[in-house]
């Protein structure tokens, strides 16, 4: 596997949120972490990320194991993060953001900022706006512009499409089918649970920190007990 | 009616001595404004900050002096700034390293900041007052006038006029080139992108791999540079008091957060809405409305809103006005 987080075990303060869950990535496939509010999606990701210290399991990325590495030489390594909010430069221009997030991967600028812009056309059309301008699926395709300006080889997005209109989240799972397509990893946590399982290699349905179901995206769906629990029939 | 002389007047009391003291009050709110920006926190040490460049400055001014050094028609402490700035910028460092720099890495609330930041105002003051006595220092030694009033009147045949100050000039340029240069190296280079990131969204800009310990030492080095010619630029236009920096804070943050706290551009215009407005409301009006209202109109009294006493009152009416009307500022910075 490409990235394997085992067994985490972690939270914040006394309490554990994540309780020995498991979750996985392989090159160029999509994995999305679906299950009900405060199962620790977000946590997991955010641990998987290096912003939460775990108190036990590892993170093995790309054949190292990098659970004691903080998460900018976690950026060097290869992973991309794109937070839920906050995600991108309110107060600067489009391209802008994209010059911060190349930031230590300035040589190969130009060639990635037309990858993205070739992406999310739209980008290239605004580059000169303030991103605070943009509306909330532009901001989103900025985000997801930003994190891949680093060339990552694996990309994790939180909530994607939280408060985004439906049209907007069928168009960025299309991009995001795209990026994976070139061969990036990518793991995703979603509330849009049917629709991204739809596009899902792998699903993870955490509940209370643990993993229930782990399964391929499609049989998740197919599942009677995951539909009536977690997908609302 | 006369307005050429009303205008002269004006512009000789008003408009010059405000656009010179606008400059002084633009450089140190931009210093204020960047530490608010990047570090979070309200300096009040900044006016201290600005104190100890001068005094750096007199003091090689007096050594170069004492040398028969000198700067032809400009004053020659201008000779001695960049040593100032050398010494204010370290002496910012040390201060980063010393104090600010253990509350940073412990992430202390912006409030432990800017209580370290008063312990710091009052340290600086003392080790000036220890350096340099607590006397006032004069220390323009160029030509005053690049011409004065006399030569006005002489030239244009009115009957009042207005001198314009060597100092005067020289604050105003400098105050328009160094913003110029400030604002090119913010919006244009790297690191100055880099800066603004990093005050937008810290998290964000630690992902990025924007190192925050540069960012910071280097809005040190810019604020204590500003500073120190915020602080040389208002004691060669004036005189160098130790005491009056303290007081000087209050229109200082004015001009900051009446311009957005936060937001550079902001700090600039803020300095000059500021001065000009304890300007227009504590200046004696008599003169003008003789000059513009129909003869035997003109008024006995002084026609003066306000004593020039409460000049610092003006800028904390101006405060207080913004901060219930449009606490972001004119140019929308970060509310405090």
């Amino acid at each position: 596997m490409f990235l394997n987080a085992e067994n985490m075990l972690g939270g914040y303060g006394e309490t554990t949120i994540l309780n020995g869950c498991s979750i996985s990535v392989e090159k160029g496939e999509i994995a999305v972490i679906v299950g009900p509010n405060g199962a620790g999606k977000s946590t997991a990701m955010r641990a998987i990320f290096g912003m939460l210290n775990l108190q036990a399991g590892k993170v093995i990325f790309d054949n190292q194991d990098i659970t004691s590495l903080k998460p900018q030489e976690r950026v060097g390594k290869g992973m991309g993060f794109v937070p839920q909010t906050n995600n991108v430069f309110t107060s600067m221009t489009v391209l802008e953001n994209m010059e911060i997030g190349g930031f230590i991967n300035k040589d190969n600028f130009e060639e990635n900022v037309q990858e993205v812009f070739k992406l999310f056309p739209i980008l290239k059309e605004k580059e000169k706006q303030l991103v605070g301008e943009l509306s909330g699926g532009q901001r989103q395709q900025v985000a997801v512009g930003r994190a891949l300006m680093t060339n990552p080889k694996l990309l994790m997005l939180d909530e994607p499409t939280a408060g985004v209109s439906p049209i907007v989240v069928k168009e960025l799972f299309e991009k995001i089918i795209e990026i994976s397509k070139a061969g990036i990893a990518i793991l995703m946590v979603e509330q849009n649970a049917k629709q991204a399982l739809k596009i899902a290699d792998h699903g993870f349905v955490l509940v209370q920190g643990e993993n229930r179901y782990t399964d391929k995206g499609s049989n998740l769906l197919a599942n009677k007990e995951v539909r009536k629990a977690f997908l609302g029939g | 009616m006369d307005y050429l002389n009303a205008l002269a007047l004006i512009t000789n009391y008003i408009l010059l001595p405000g656009l010179t003291y606008g400059s002084q009050l633009a450089l140190g709110a931009l210093g204020v404004t960047l530490i608010y920006a990047v570090l979070r926190f309200s300096n009040f040490a900044h006016g201290e900050i600005m104190s100890f460049g001068t005094m750096v400055c007199i003091l090689f001014t007096w050594l170069g002096q004492s040398y028969g050094i000198n700067f032809g028609f400009l004053p020659t402490a201008l000779l001695f700034l960049p040593i100032a700035i050398l010494f204010s910028v370290i002496y910012c460092i040390l201060l980063e390293r010393i104090v600010f720099y253990y509350y940073r890495t412990k992430k202390s609330d912006p409030i432990v900041f800017l209580i370290a930041s008063i312990g710091v105002m009052f340290f600086t003051a003392g080790l000036i007052r220890f350096i340099i006595g607590p006397s006032d220092q004069s220390f323009n030694d160029g030509v005053r006038f690049l011409f004065t009033v006399r030569d006005f009147k002489n030239f244009t045949g009115l009957n009042e006029g207005f001198g314009l100050k060597t100092t005067q000039a020289i604050t105003v340029i400098t105050t328009i080139a160094l913003c110029f240069l400030l604002f090119w190296f913010l919006n244009k280079t790297r690191t100055g992108k880099s800066m603004r990131a990093f005050s937008d969204n810290e998290d964000l800009a630690l992902l990025s791999g924007i190192d925050p310990n540069k960012v910071v030492l280097l809005t040190w080095v810019i604020a204590g540079g500003l500073a120190t010619f915020a602080g040389v630029l208002y004691g060669l236009d004036k005189v160098y008091k130790p005491f009056i920096f303290l007081q000087m804070l209050l229109p200082i943050f004015s001009a900051a957060i009446v311009g957005g706290v936060g937001n550079p551009l902001g700090a600039f215009v803020g300095g000059y809405i500021i001065a000009l407005s304890e300007l227009f409301v504590t200046f004696a009006y008599k003169k003008v409305l003789g000059y513009i209202l129909p003869e035997g109109l003109g008024p006995d009294s002084m026609m003066q809103f306000l004593s020039t006493d409460y000049k610092f009152a003006v800028s904390f009416i101006i405060l207080v006005i913004v901060l219930i009307i449009r606490p972001t500022g004119i140019f929308s910075g970060k509310t405090l």
